[in-house]
Parts: C-alpha cells; sequence; structure tokens
C-alpha cells in the first residue's frame, strides 16, 4: 500500500520537471497555451457544475441506498421516497457530473488536438449555464412529482427540449474546433469525440420522441428506452472516456500509442457492435425473439473492441508502471482503463442466455451499471481533470494528500461496490429462479448485501468531498507559478 | 486517419444501422398489432361477437398508474412474466402465461422495469390480494409483509380523528401493532392511494391471446 515514497508525486510530474507544456518548441508552447486559454473559463465552469453534481449525486445516492436496507429511512418526506431520490441520483450523475465532465474533458481535447482555439467562449458558458439549470429544474421535477419513470429518461418533458437545445449549443463547439483543426493529420481521439458529439444528440432525441412526444406503441418503447440508455453509455461516455485514456497515456508517458491499426479497429467495431447491444436489457421480455438475439450478438461482437482497446494500451504502458504510479491523472485513468475491460467483457457475458437468465432484475445489474460508470468513466474523468486544471489556470494542485485521499476512497469504494452487488447480486438471481425459497427470504438475504453498499457510498463521498475541496483550493488559491519543492522533494524522499 | 468522408460516413451509418434494425423494424414488425380475440376465426380474423384483449384501462386505473410512475414503483416492480422454463416466473405465480408484445399496446407508458426487488406485479390483480390488503400494505408494507424493504408510503393516506362513526374505507390496522393510529384516531386513504389500488388491482394477465396460451 501507499508509503511515503510511493506517495502521488508532485500534481503533475512533468509540470515539475519541465513547465505545463513539457519539452516543446517554444511556438507549440504558445500555440497551446493559447488554446488553454481559451478553454480556461468555460472549461473550470464545468468542472466547477461536474463537482456540484458529483456532490449532489453522492447525496441522493446513499440516501437511496440506505433506503433500500433501512426503509424507515427519511420515508416521511415523499420527495426522497426511494423510487424519486434514486432517480434523481441518476439524472445528477448522468446530465449534471458525466455530462459537464464530457463538455470539459472532451471540448478541451479535441481543441488541444485540432490545435484550434475555442471560438466565443463566453456563447460556450450561455450554453452551459442553460444545461445546468435545465438539469436542476429536472431534478427538482423528478424530486416534487413530475417524473416520467422511463430509465435514463426521468427528466419532465417539459424540460427536455431546453436540454436538447443547449446541448446542441455545447456540441457544435467540438465541430467547430474540428473545423477549424490545424493539424493534418486526425487523431483517434478526435475520432471518438467526433462520433459521441453526433451520437448523443441523434440518440436522445429519438428517445424523446418515440417515447414521449409520439409515442411508439407498446413494447417498442421499450426496446427505444434500452436502445437510448445503453448507448448513452456506449455510444456518449465511453468514446469520450477512452478518447482521454488515448489522449492521455502516451502524452504522459511521453511514447506514441502502440498500434494505429489497433484503434482503428477498435473504433469501428465499437460503433458497429455496441449500439446493438442495448436490446439484452429486454432478454426474456415481452419483444420478438430475433431481437434479442441481435442483442446477444451486439454484446458478445463487443468483446473485439475491447480486447483490441486493452491489448492497444497495455503494450503501450507496459514497463512504465512508475511512471503511472506517480502521475495522479494515470492512476485514475489505468484504474478506469482496466474496468473497462473487465465491465465489458462481463457485460457481454451477461447477454448470454443462460448467465441473463440469472443475472437479470438483480443487483448484479446495478453492480455491473457502476462498474461501467463509475469505476471506469468516472475514474478516468477525475484523471483528465486532474491533468487539464493545471493547464487551464497554470496552477498547481494544492494538496497531493487530497488527490491521495480521493483515489483511495474511490478505488476501494468502488471496488466494494462492484464485488458486494454483484456477489449479493448473483446470489439473489440464484435464489429468485428457485420457487421453493419464498420472496420474503430473498428480500432479507439481500439486506447485509446492500449494506455493503451504504458502505462503498461513504467512501465514495469522501472522494468525492476530497475532489471538490481540491477544486475550490486551485481556483482560491495563489498562482504558483513555479512547482513546489517541498511536493518534489517528498516524492523524490 | 485522413478520409475524413468515411470518418462521417461511418459514424452516420453505424447508428442509422441499429436504429433501422431494433427500432424501426419492430415498429413496422409489430408496431400495428390491434387488439383481437383469444381465438381467430378461419380466416384469421377475430371471432365476431367475442371480447377483445387486452382490455382497455379504467379512467380510475389510470390514475392510478400516474402515482404509480410519480412514485417510481417501476425501480423495485417489474411488470412482464418470462416464458416458462426462463426463470422461475410462472412457477412462483407470477402469471399464468409468459407476457407478449400484444398484451402493452394499449398502454401509452409501458413500465415492463428491470429490477425485481419486489415480486413482478403484471399479474398482481389476479392474485388473493384484496383491496384493504394493499391499503395496509402501501401505509407500511411491515404490517403485511415484516421485514419487507419495500417503503411506506403513509403520505398517500390521512392520520385524522374519528367523528362519529369510523370511516366506511379507513384502513384496517390491528390496534396491538405499533403501526396502528392513536386511539380515536384513523388512517383514511387519499384519492391518490384509492387509485392507485385501483391500477394494481386492474393488472391482471388473465386472458388468453392467439400467439400466447395459458402454460399448462
Ligand atoms: C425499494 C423497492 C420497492 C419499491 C420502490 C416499491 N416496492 Fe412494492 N415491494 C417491494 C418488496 C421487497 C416487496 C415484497 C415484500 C412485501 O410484500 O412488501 C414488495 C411487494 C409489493 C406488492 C405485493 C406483491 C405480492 O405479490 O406480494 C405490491 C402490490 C407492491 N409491492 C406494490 C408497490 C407499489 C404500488 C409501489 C409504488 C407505490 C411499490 N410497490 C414500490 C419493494 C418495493
Amino acid at each position: 500500500m501507499s508509503t511515503a515514497s510511493d506517495i502521488v508525486e508532485p500534481a503533475q510530474p512533468q509540470v515539475a520537471r519541465e513547465g505545463v507544456y513539457g519539452s516543446r518548441s517554444a511556438e507549440e508552447r504558445v500555440a497551446l497555451s493559447v488554446i488553454d486559454n481559451s478553454m480556461k473559463v468555460a472549461g473550470v465552469f464545468f468542472v466547477c457544475c461536474g463537482a456540484f453534481w458529483l456532490l449532489a449525486g453522492s447525496f441522493f445516492g446513499f440516501v437511496a441506498s440506505m433506503k433500500l436496507h433501512n426503509p424507515d429511512f427519511m420515508a416521511a418526506l415523499p420527495e426522497l421516497t426511494f423510487g424519486r431520490v434514486r432517480s434523481a441520483h441518476l439524472n445528477s450523475m448522468a446530465y449534471g457530473w458525466a455530462n459537464n465532465a464530457v463538455f470539459a474533458i472532451g471540448l478541451w481535447i479535441m481543441a488541444r488536438l485540432s490545435r484550434a482555439p475555442v471560438r466565443h467562449g463566453g456563447l460556450l458558458i450561455i450554453a452551459g449555464v442553460m444545461w445546468n439549470l435545465a438539469v436542476l429544474v429536472g431534478i427538482r421535477g423528478i424530486l416534487f412529482g413530475d417524473m416520467t419513470s422511463v430509465e435514463w429518461l426521468e427528466i419532465p418533458t417539459y424540460v427536455t427540449p431546453i436540454l436538447g437545445l443547449s446541448y446542441a449549443l455545447i456540441g457544435v463547439w467540438g465541430i467547430l474546433a474540428f473545423h477549424y483543426r490545424k493539424s493534418e493529420h486526425v487523431y483517434v481521439s478526435q475520432w471518438y469525440i467526433l462520433g459521441a458529439v453526433f451520437w448523443f444528440p441523434w440518440i436522445y432525441t429519438v428517445a424523446q420522441m418515440l417515447i414521449f412526444f409520439a409515442p411508439a406503441r407498446g413494447t417498442v418503447q421499450a426496446i427505444t428506452n434500452w436502445w437510448f440508455a445503453h448507448n448513452v453509455l456506449g455510444l456518449w461516455y465511453t468514446p469520450v472516456a477512452l478518447a482521454a485514456a488515448y489522449y492521455l497515456i502516451p502524452k504522459i508517458l511521453g511514447k506514441p500509442i502502440h498500434s494505429y491499426y489497433l484503434s482503428v479497429l477498435g473504433f469501428w467495431s465499437l460503433a458497429l457492435f455496441y449500439n446493438w447491444a442495448g436490446v439484452h436489457h429486454l432478454i426474456g421480455g415481452p419483444i420478438p425473439l430475433w431481437l434479442q438475439t441481435a442483442g446477444v450478438v451486439g454484446s458478445l461482437g463487443m468483446v473485439i473492441p475491447v480486447i483490441v482497446v486493452a491489448v492497444n494500451h497495455h503494450l503501450t504502458v507496459r514497463g512504465c508502471f512508475r511512471q503511472i504510479w506517480n502521475s495522479p491523472t494515470l492512476r485514475f485513468v489505468v484504474y478506469g482503463a482496466m474496468s473497462y475491460t473487465l465491465a465489458s467483457l462481463m457485460g457481454s457475458l451477461m447477454a448470454i442466455p443462460e448467465v441473463n437468465v440469472v443475472t437479470h432484475f438483480t443487483h448484479f445489474t446495478v453492480a455491473h451499471a457502476h462498474h461501467g460508470a463509475y469505476a471506469f468513466f468516472t475514474m478516468v474523468m477525475f484523471g483528465s481533470v486532474y491533468f487539464m486544471m493545471p493547464r487551464l489556470l497554470q496552477k498547481e494542485w494544492p494538496s497531493a494528500t487530497l488527490i491521495r485521499i480521493h483515489f483511495w476512497s474511490c478505488a476501494i469504494g468502488a471496488a466494494i461496490y462492484v464485488i458486494g452487488l454483484s456477489v449479493g447480486g448473483w446470489m439473489q438471481g440464484l435464489m429468485m429462479n428457485n420457487p421453493e425459497i419464498p420472496f420474503m427470504e430473498i428480500v432479507e438475504f439481500m439486506v447485509p448485501w446492500l449494506m455493503s453498499r451504504s458502505l462503498a457510498g461513504v467512501l465514495l463521498t469522501i472522494g468525492h468531498f476530497a475532489f471538490a475541496i481540491n477544486i475550490a483550493w486551485i481556483l482560491l488559491g495563489r498562482r504558483v507559478a513555479e512547482p513546489k519543492v517541498s511536493l518534489t522533494k517528498k516524492a523524490a524522499a | 486517419m485522413k478520409n475524413l468522408p468515411i470518418l462521417f460516413l461511418g459514424i452516420f451509418f453505424t447508428v442509422a444501422f441499429s436504429w433501422s434494425g431494433l427500432i424501426l423494424s419492430s415498429q413496422i414488425q409489430y408496431g400495428g398489432l390491434t387488439p383481437t380475440t383469444a381465438t381467430l376465426d378461419e380466416d384469421g380474423n377475430p371471432t365476431p361477437g367475442e371480447t377483445l384483449f387486452p382490455r382497455m384501462a379504467s379512467g380510475q386505473a389510470e390514475q392510478g398508474k400516474l402515482i404509480y410512475i410519480r412514485e417510481g414503483c417501476m425501480y423495485c416492480h417489474t411488470q412482464q412474466v418470462r416464458p416458462q422454463g426462463f426463470g422461475a416466473d410462472y412457477e412462483r405465480g407470477w402469471g399464468p402465461r409468459q407476457t407478449v408484445p400484444r398484451d402493452y399496446i394499449l398502454q401509452d407508458r409501458v413500465l415492463l422495469g428491470t429490477m425485481r426487488t419486489g415480486p413482478d406485479l403484471a399479474d398482481v390483480g389476479g392474485r388473493p390480494l384484496t383491496r384493504s390488503w394493499h391499503h395496509q400494505h402501501l401505509y407500511n408494507p411491515q404490517i403485511t409483509s415484516p421485514g419487507s424493504i419495500m417503503p411506506p408510503f403513509a403520505y398517500l393516506y390521512e392520520v385524522k380523528e374519528i367523528e362519529g362513526a369510523p370511516s366506511p374505507n379507513a384502513v384496517t390496522i390491528s390496534p396491538d401493532t405499533e403501526y396502528a393510529p392513536e386511539p380515536g384516531f384513523e388512517v383514511v386513504p387519499t384519492k391518490e392511494a384509492e387509485v392507485l389500488v385501483d391500477y394494481l388491482l386492474s393488472l391482471k394477465v388473465d386472458y388468453e391471446l392467439p400467439e400466447a396460451k395459458f402454460t399448462e
């Protein structure tokens, strides 16, 4: 475990050694600093909003988790009844935290790789304010009785057009940055971000139309629902997190990505397979069998992009363990990348009917969702924020201790979360398929496993507070031109 | 990658492909399903004079469904019965047959659900659970199911002083439990609780369809 010598090094190793822009030529440094500067206000704004939603979402998640083993907890408040508060949790995390993180990191990486400053950052902020206000009104709506009870789309329909509009205003910046690119080569991270920027509005619009504004008949709604909900993760969060991993790993290690062709294969197989996989949420359900089969095939096909990305990243980082461990960014990103491989392979397994018949309808699925959305996506975003903020602000992270607390509590918390609910959920599924076992016995059996989730939630929340404090601190703290010597010494010791 | 047109076309067509493959084609295949009779005549049309299924829900039940949606019951309860041999839905008594697409065609909002923290409710109205059982259970699940982790929905009920005779619809709660109101008080369902129970009682898979017969 962490001793004084293997602690997180100065917040950014290469910042300490060579300044924020590494060993680049003078012109390149100026170009990058112009780009960073153009993203400064917007990037900081999105990160702060993201951190706010992360804390709000942690609170809602904790309340929901407590209620599942202690139903009398805050039971008198209709606004915090389980169904509403768990939906407030999901939507704060998805549209609040995750989307703000995508806006910050996705746009910034796109601008940097395109060598194009973000123009008219002011308009971007207006769109960002609109987005966050819309999420706020949406979450309020969920808590106060306007929830839709459609998974991943709980936000009431009076807000969603505003969400769509403000998204369009934000997403277009990614396309503009790409359009004005000065670099000739288009790097793999740019493909992923471009894909995501187009895919999200498409799936969101289709889902809104076919479920709410011109509802399709019967279970076509459910198919649309899961096509959307699975693709939010697969075609929106995942590509941006992969883009960040593809950008940050080689950059910090100072060596190119292992194979260009593997990156191409990984990208196209993801684009092809991921969006067929969603219907596996309806296996055994009231939809035609051939559709379920399509979902199973799509899910199994996902093995290809996952293995390809894993091999490509593994061969890139091979032999650099020390560097990974010393860089706060890479610690988070590599934890995330490993979780991506594991979570996705599990996901493919879970689509096989023999496995699905056990895991479907249980907490195993909940564990899996957090494996993907948290242990993978969120951890990569944490790492990316640790990399981006010092460059936007030209400042160091004030506290390495907070970063360490953040890493360990989230790494351990996520592990407890996923393992606890996977084991408990698997047993739940086995018991549910055995009609001899009365249902109440299963309910009581699950309680200790559900408690382990609350414990995990506390750990994650501690980490989130450390993250938020560090953000507030770096913003308010004095500008430090020179790297902090004390930290460097500590790490060198 | 230098070939940008391919990148853009690819981004477009991959999603277009799954959208048409999954959503458009289901809409074409069964988006036009209509209610029908349990058996068809020799031309394959609904038998004249017989009842059409699924039935329309009553207005009360539709209002109750809005409460079900608002409170998020869906996050712990599914409404779909899987075929015999795939899970133990039938053996657990959650429905006399698997549910099929036609069962859902009259619903504005389909609430299949993905989580069974509680039992499936597709056929809860077909179980021997009375209106008064549902009220006790919703008021506080511990009354009927000690150890349950279902949340109490006491805020859908009013605790009020008994004026003269007790209200006819008051929830019967045995006075020696800790959930009973103070002596002289009674627990009365609000309109919302009443319609919610109407909705629960309306959830039934008690009819056959040409494509879905009762499991033997
Ligand atoms: C936190 C999860 C949870 C939520 C939310 C929830 N339930 Fe339940 N429900 C359960 C559990 C667990 C059981 C089984 C134990 C029991 O009978 O209380 C159950 C049982 C039931 C039963 C009895 C079914 C049977 O066959 O015995 C009904 C009816 C029911 N719930 C209706 C509802 C309604 C209506 C709502 C929303 C207002 C709701 N539930 C919300 C968890 C939940």
